[in-house]
């Protein structure tokens, strides 16, 4: 499932060749290693330097128009270009599975611009870009994941407006999270924020994990890797360095708890890792299946199996 | 036995095969040229040049074909190139008063120094869908010396046409135009933006924002939303020229010359007690041919300054924040656009929870209001 550069495959960095008529147009375009130019990458870099000074804390930068649409990972992106060298193993996750189809292109793109080698495997990755998962195997300190934010301020479905956010981080004024996550329990019962559920980091700024389940919440709690989020279209960056503390916000009576299946992963019989529901028929058919695809091959792999595991994976596609 | 799916890679290589067939169309019509486009679609070009912040028509036409004839993703075309340019410094202020005015009108007087020049415009024409409203014939009796009116500063036998402001000014019954500081101005695609924005931040925003956000926002402080009592003073579209200081060389050198348009809405004021009642500007300016977002820019323009002005705030015009961080449609329509992409899990995890409510629910009241729920 490793992908190989393909010739045929559509440049996502220059205009389609059947596009392009005959007549004076543009010369053939080169591009610096991993898209963006150098003197960018020291500013994100820059960015990312303050981000991991201040842990959770949300620095703006002057995020730049990629050649993918926002909302699609620009700011993972950017923050991935600014790290990566060229000896980096590039591994690029989108609901935890390496084969959707924007985890995908965004791998090619770095195949294509920045050359380095890339992987499925999660230990041999030395960077990870993720869409909503922590991958389930334990991260280690020679590795970075870089996670890609669509919305950076965890206050803004409480106050839309920037200009006050900023002073409620300030203040460290953060009455507004736990008044609503109150109301839930009022309302509900318990907390019913599935996802994209605040954390407050080293004990100071409250801070939006990005829409991971909250099931990985507690993953993120003294990581030897180093977390970095990048919103592009916010122009936002920020930073869980190693090893720091990072706690899920709740209540004492009510104490932060993540989903649990009732059933393992079908195909290599895990449990305790985070299931994706699929549908089988219009019966009701069902089955749960590992979300992080990596995870659940290396088992099967190794010899564990599910209820409804077939054979080796990839084998009857 | 169930195999989880595969071949992301080869979907999406087959899709953009696909792409590519169908923007051909029927290959048995001629493949459509960029000059075609650059010369017939002239407005689509403008408007991908305007909101791509790049005044190139090739490129620009190159995009709109690529695109399919979809302006925004041909907007997105350009801004991803564009990106990518370097950028080696500020040209000097454009002077609008020194352009080679293709068209020009004012709502404020009837006549004026320089005229009132209608050029190339819908405006007056019957739209009448067919050969009679001018598609074919016609056009080959037109003259092209009436094209244009020269005046250029230096041009012999002409002076810059003065604009409508300019005329009020004179008079102060408008407020002055803020002087240039001389300073480099905030460049939004190299710094991110904080609230508030100044001036050029302010414009910059507008000038590249959606020319349909813009109308309906413009259009809303007309209905009342903000009203802002508004009157075209001058609308004129021409060529101007650019030229950059080379610190180098020590002179001005002239880089070209682009297309604009330039709206300055004249609204009322009514003064406060440390200002006379004058009135105020709301402006617009607007790569290539593009009158509708000029004008709506320029009323927007207008209605975002009310704090500065001491006017009431409450329309939605006028909240800048709201205004300006909503205004990019290629930033826009990524987001709403990445809902499309799988959101699996957090799908799950909702799914869970409605799931786990819906139960706790049916446990506690029994199974009518279950069923209720369930309607």
């Amino acid at each position: 499932m490793s992908a190989a550069p393909d010739p045929a495959a559509p440049d996502p960095a220059t205009p389609e060749s059947d596009a392009a008529p005959a007549g004076p147009l543009l010369p053939e375009l080169a591009y610096n290693f991993a898209y963006l130019d150098e003197q960018t990458k020291r500013m994100i870099r820059r960015a990312i330097l303050k981000a991991i000074a201040i842990p959770g804390y949300q620095v703006p930068f002057a995020a730049r128009e990629m050649p993918m649409p926002y909302g699609w990972g620009t700011g993972g992106v950017q923050v991935t270009a600014a790290v990566l060298g060229p000896d980096d193993v590039l591994k690029v996750i989108d609901q935890g599975a390496d084969d959707t189809t924007n985890a995908v292109a965004i791998r090619g793109f770095f195949e294509k611009t920045a050359g380095v080698a890339t992987t499925t495997r999660t230990s041999e990755a030395s960077v990870i870009q993720t869409r909503h998962r922590i991958p389930e195997q334990p991260l280690t300190e020679r590795q970075i994941l870089v996670y890609q934010v669509p919305i950076p301020e965890p206050l803004r479905f409480l106050e839309p407006r920037e200009t006050e956010t900023r002073q409620l981080h300030a203040l460290a004024e953060y009455g507004l999270v736990h008044v609503k996550l109150y109301e839930d329990i009022a309302r509900h019962g318990h907390i019913a924020t599935t996802y994209a559920y605040p954390v407050e980091v080293a004990g100071r700024y409250v801070m939006d994990p990005s829409p991971i389940p909250k099931f990985d919440n507690p993953k993120m709690d003294d990581c030897p890797a180093l977390q970095l989020f990048g919103a592009g279209r916010e122009k936002r960056i920020y930073a869980i360095p190693p090893h720091t503390r990072v706690r899920s916000l709740d209540f004492d009576d009510h104490p932060f708890r993540v989903q649990r299946f009732a059933e393992p992963c079908a195909m290599c019989g895990a449990r305790g890792v985070y299931l994706d529901e699929v549908i089988l028929d219009d019966r009701g058919g069902r089955m749960f299946v590992c979300s992080d695809t990596d995870h659940c091959e290396t088992r099967q792999a190794e010899g564990h199996h599910g209820g409804m595991w077939g054979g080796a994976p990839g084998a009857a596609a | 036995m169930y195999v989880a799916a595969k071949g992301g890679e080869k979907a999406i290589r087959n899709a953009h095969r696909l792409l590519a067939k169908r923007r051909r169309g029927n290959p048995n019509l001629p493949d459509i040229t960029l000059a075609q486009i650059a010369q017939q679609l002239t407005l689509a070009v403008d408007r991908v040049m305007a909101e791509g912040s790049l005044f190139d028509p090739e490129l620009a036409a190159l995009a709109v074909k690529q695109a399919r004839g979809d302006l925004i993703e041909a907007i997105f075309l350009i801004r991803a190139f564009r990106t990518t340019l370097p950028r080696f410094g500020a040209s000097r202020p454009v002077d609008t008063a020194a352009m080679l005015v293709r068209r020009r009108v004012s709502a404020t007087f009837k006549d004026l120094p320089g005229g009132q020049l209608l050029g190339p415009t819908f405006d007056y024409t019957h739209r009448l869908l067919g050969a009679s409203a001018g598609v074919e014939g016609q056009y080959d009796e037109v003259d092209d010396a009436t094209d244009h009116v020269a005046v250029l500063a230096g041009a012999a036998g002409a002076g810059p046409m003065p604009r409508v402001t300019d005329l009020l000014g004179a008079d102060g019954l408008i407020e002055p135009s803020p002087a240039d500081a001389g300073e480099e101005p905030f460049d939004i695609t190299r710094t991110p933006v904080t609230y508030p924005v100044d001036r050029a931040t302010r414009l910059q925003t507008l000038a590249r924002g959606d020319e349909g956000y813009l109308l309906a926002l413009g259009y809303s402080t007309q209905r009342g939303f903000g009203r802002t009592h508004p009157f075209v003073g001058e609308i004129r579209f021409g060529d101007v020229e650019v030229s950059f200081f080379a610190e180098e060389l020590g002179f001005e050198v002239s880089l070209g010359t682009l297309q604009l348009t330039e709206c300055q809405m004249v609204t009322q004021f009514t003064g406060t007690a440390q200002a006379p009642p004058q009135f105020t500007r709301g402006y617009g300016l607007v790569f290539g041919q593009c009158e509708r977002k000029a004008m709506s820019m320029a009323l927007v323009e207008r209605s975002l300054r009310w704090a500065e002005l001491g006017e009431e705030k409450g329309a939605p015009a006028q909240d800048e924040e709201f205004v300006l961080a909503h205004s990019d449609n290629v930033q826009a329509t990524g987001f709403v656009e990445h809902l499309k992409l799988p959101h699996y899990v957090d799908f799950q995890a909702e799914l869970d929870l409605v799931r786990r409510m819906r139960a706790e629910r049916a446990a506690e009241a029994g199974p009518e209001a279950f069923e209720e729920a369930a309607e």
